[in-house]
């Protein structure tokens, strides 16, 4: 059993950095995120295990440091909120487009635009759905608990290197800010930079030995026939993701008439409402989506049979639905149920929205 | 009677192209002068035997794909953030020569604040910083550091102040901040300018070694086809015109700045 911490999510993700043996974090203070950086420069990483640790005059920079550092085959996290994200957004589509490897957060805050600094799930499109120019994806992790904040750290990096893709951990203020039990892993060592060579030496600008042709690092191709080409094999990655890493959990499925899809904050929240609602007779389960890119479309699809119709708990005016509605191909009812802009649904809420919207609706 | 083929042998050579550049043929425009500016930090590089130890970065621009003849390993980065790209890179490599390859638009406009704060923060990287006054790639526009009545395609009638607002000395304005170590203006239109700019490229990059903060080159150079100029004329042009307000020389030596009439 690992050492056991009760931390806020926003600790719990910097300290399983620094035990993952990330060479560099790289980030701008916004709320409802800014614990990373001050934890991270609290701990003092640099003298723990020689991780770098910047806070950058921008989001713009930090995620171009990101792009640098990773380019250059380092172990490379970030992170921000929903403001900041979107400035991430051209750096994450050259990272995406280079195929450079990298964590990234998002502890997701109401918008749009400055919008407020309370919890929000309104980020899902921008995370699955590619979020800068071009077409991508982003690896997309949702963690529904502190303990996940850190898990996801390994689980991140092991996929971003497995593909050679960014990997997006899209939390939210709740999950960022709340403190719970949480078990940490043992301190993994950093690669020095032979093992980096090793490693990544095949594709990273490490600096060219003489023995290999130059590493480029580039997202730019002005022959359009090679960049269709890229673009075929980014789609075919993409494919890949959606064949092997599909990721979720299920509760009380089994016997299920009716549905909750939610993920993150919100599958905590549905948690509660499921209990509520069979100790009322109601016949509910739910399925969490801890990849929400690849989403689990299969899963959804299978429980079609069985199901009179699914409820879409996010808090935000409905985006996750659009996936879900996609997965069963409209072959049952599907409806959304959220608050948003900063607001949390309580289960009785989400139950009341079960009960009118979907089991009297 | 002696062949052309008895003359280029080994022993006659005086000058050889450095393997640190690409046979690739140079996209670059004739008369320009990043071909020469590229050569010179190749050459910098082969002379301090540090291929395996450099990482350079190539910005957006006319220079976008210096990577294709930079015969090193090179990052594209995104427009005006080579400098962030850099510190990126630089601090988990302190013992690597990092460089980035810029232009005007890139440096001066788009990634001001990159470069200001690269510069501010002191990251021990070599910013070469190529000034011609205008945007290459894109077709001719004005940039920053377009002078006073020059026309481009976006300031057709001349460089308005007035309306355009004035040309950006970045260089004398990083060279005020306590990061930046050395800082130099140069030029590669005559021989003589060539063998002073590489001696500053390879100063700056001999000073990445110690540790003591930016070491900054501007190349000031022409844009023949910007400017819609022969290059020969282009070349005086820059003289004539560009040098009087971007004058030549030193303006940052260790650490302290330099004497002159204009600072």
């Amino acid at each position: 059993m690992g050492e056991l911490k009760l931390m806020k999510g926003n600790e719990a993700i910097a300290e399983a950095a620094i035990r993952e043996g990330v060479d560099g974090y790289f980030g701008y203070p916004i709320t409802p995120q800014s614990e990373v950086l001050e934890y991270l420069m609290m701990e003092k990483p640099e003298e723990r295990t020689g991780m770098v640790v910047l806070q950058a005059e921008s989001e713009l920079a930090a995620i171009n440091m990101v792009y640098g550092a990773a380019a250059a085959g380092k172990k490379i996290f970030t992170s921000s909120s929903s403001p900041g994200i979107s400035l991430y957004q051209e750096g994450i589509s050259y990272i995406a487009g280079a195929e450079l490897p990298c964590v990234i957060a998002n502890i997701v805050r109401g918008g749009p635009g400055l919008g407020t600094i309370q919890p929000s799930q309104a980020d899902y499109f921008q995370a699955v759905k590619g979020g800068g120019h071009g077409d991508y994806r982003l690896f997309t992790l949702a963690p529904a608990s502190v303990q996940e904040m850190a898990d996801f750290i390994e689980l991140g990096f092991e996929i971003a290197y497995k593909y050679r893709n960014p990997v997006m951990i899209l939390s939210d203020g709740m999950i960022g800010q709340m403190m719970e039990k949480v078990e940490l892993k043992e301190q993994k060592p950093r690669w020095s930079d032979e093992e980096v060579v090793k490693l990544n030496g095949s594709w990273a600008a490490t600096g060219r030995p003489a023995t290999r042709e130059r590493n480029i690092i580039t997202s730019l191709d002005l022959d359009s026939l090679k960049m269709e080409q890229h673009n075929h094999h980014l789609q075919e990655k993409y494919r890949r993701m959606e064949a092997e890493e599909v990721r979720y959990e299920t509760f009380q499925t089994e016997d299920a008439e009716y549905l909750m899809v939610a993920y993150g904050s919100s599958a905590r929240i549905a948690q509660k409402s499921l209990v509520l609602a069979r100790t009322k007779g109601i016949k509910v389960g739910l399925l969490r989506p801890i990849t929400l890119f690849p989403f689990p479309s299969k899963a959804l699809m299978d429980l079609v049979p069985q199901l009179k119709a699914i409820l879409s708990v996010e808090m935000s005016a409905g985006q996750m639905i659009e996936d879900i509605k996609l997965a069963v191909e409209c072959k049952v009812k599907v409806e959304h149920f959220g608050r948003y802009g900063g607001i949390i649904h309580s289960p009785e809420e989400v139950l009341q929205a079960l009960e009118n919207q979907i089991i009297g609706g | 009677m002696m062949e052309l083929t008895d003359i280029i042998k080994e022993e006659n050579l005086v000058y050889k192209k450095t393997p640190l550049m690409t046979d690739k043929v140079l996209s670059y425009c004739p008369g320009c002068g990043h071909g020469t500016a590229h050569r010179i930090v190749m050459e910098v590089i082969e002379e301090l035997d540090a291929m395996e130890q450099t990482i350079g970065v190539a910005p957006v621009g006319c220079s976008v794909l210096a990577y294709e003849f930079m015969n090193i390993d090179m990052i594209q980065a995104a427009h005006g953030r080579a400098p962030a790209v850099a510190t990126g890179i630089k601090r988990c490599y302190p013992h690597k020569f990092v460089f980035t390859y810029q232009g005007d638009g890139d440096l001066a406009a788009i990634g001001t604040a990159e470069t200001i704060h690269a510069c501010n923060r002191g990251e021990n990287i070599t910013i070469i910083f190529i000034n011609n006054g205008i945007y290459g790639m894109t077709g001719g526009q004005m940039a920053p550091t377009t002078i006073e009545g020059m026309k481009t395609s976006t300031s057709p009638y001349g460089r308005d102040l007035k309306s355009m607002g004035n040309p950006l000395k970045i260089t004398e304005l990083i060279a005020q901040l306590p990061g930046t170590y050395f800082v130099t203006r140069q030029a590669v239109h005559t021989p003589a300018a060539v063998r002073k700019a590489k001696k500053a490229i390879r100063k700056a990059f001999d000073l990445q070694k110690e540790n003591k903060g930016v070491t900054f080159v501007e190349i000031v150079s022409n844009c023949n086809s910007g400017w819609k100029l022969p290059p020969v004329k282009a070349n005086e042009w820059m003289v004539e015109n560009m040098f009087p307000f971007y004058p030549m020389g030193d303006i940052k030596v260790d650490g302290e700045l330099v004497k002159t009439d204009s600072n």
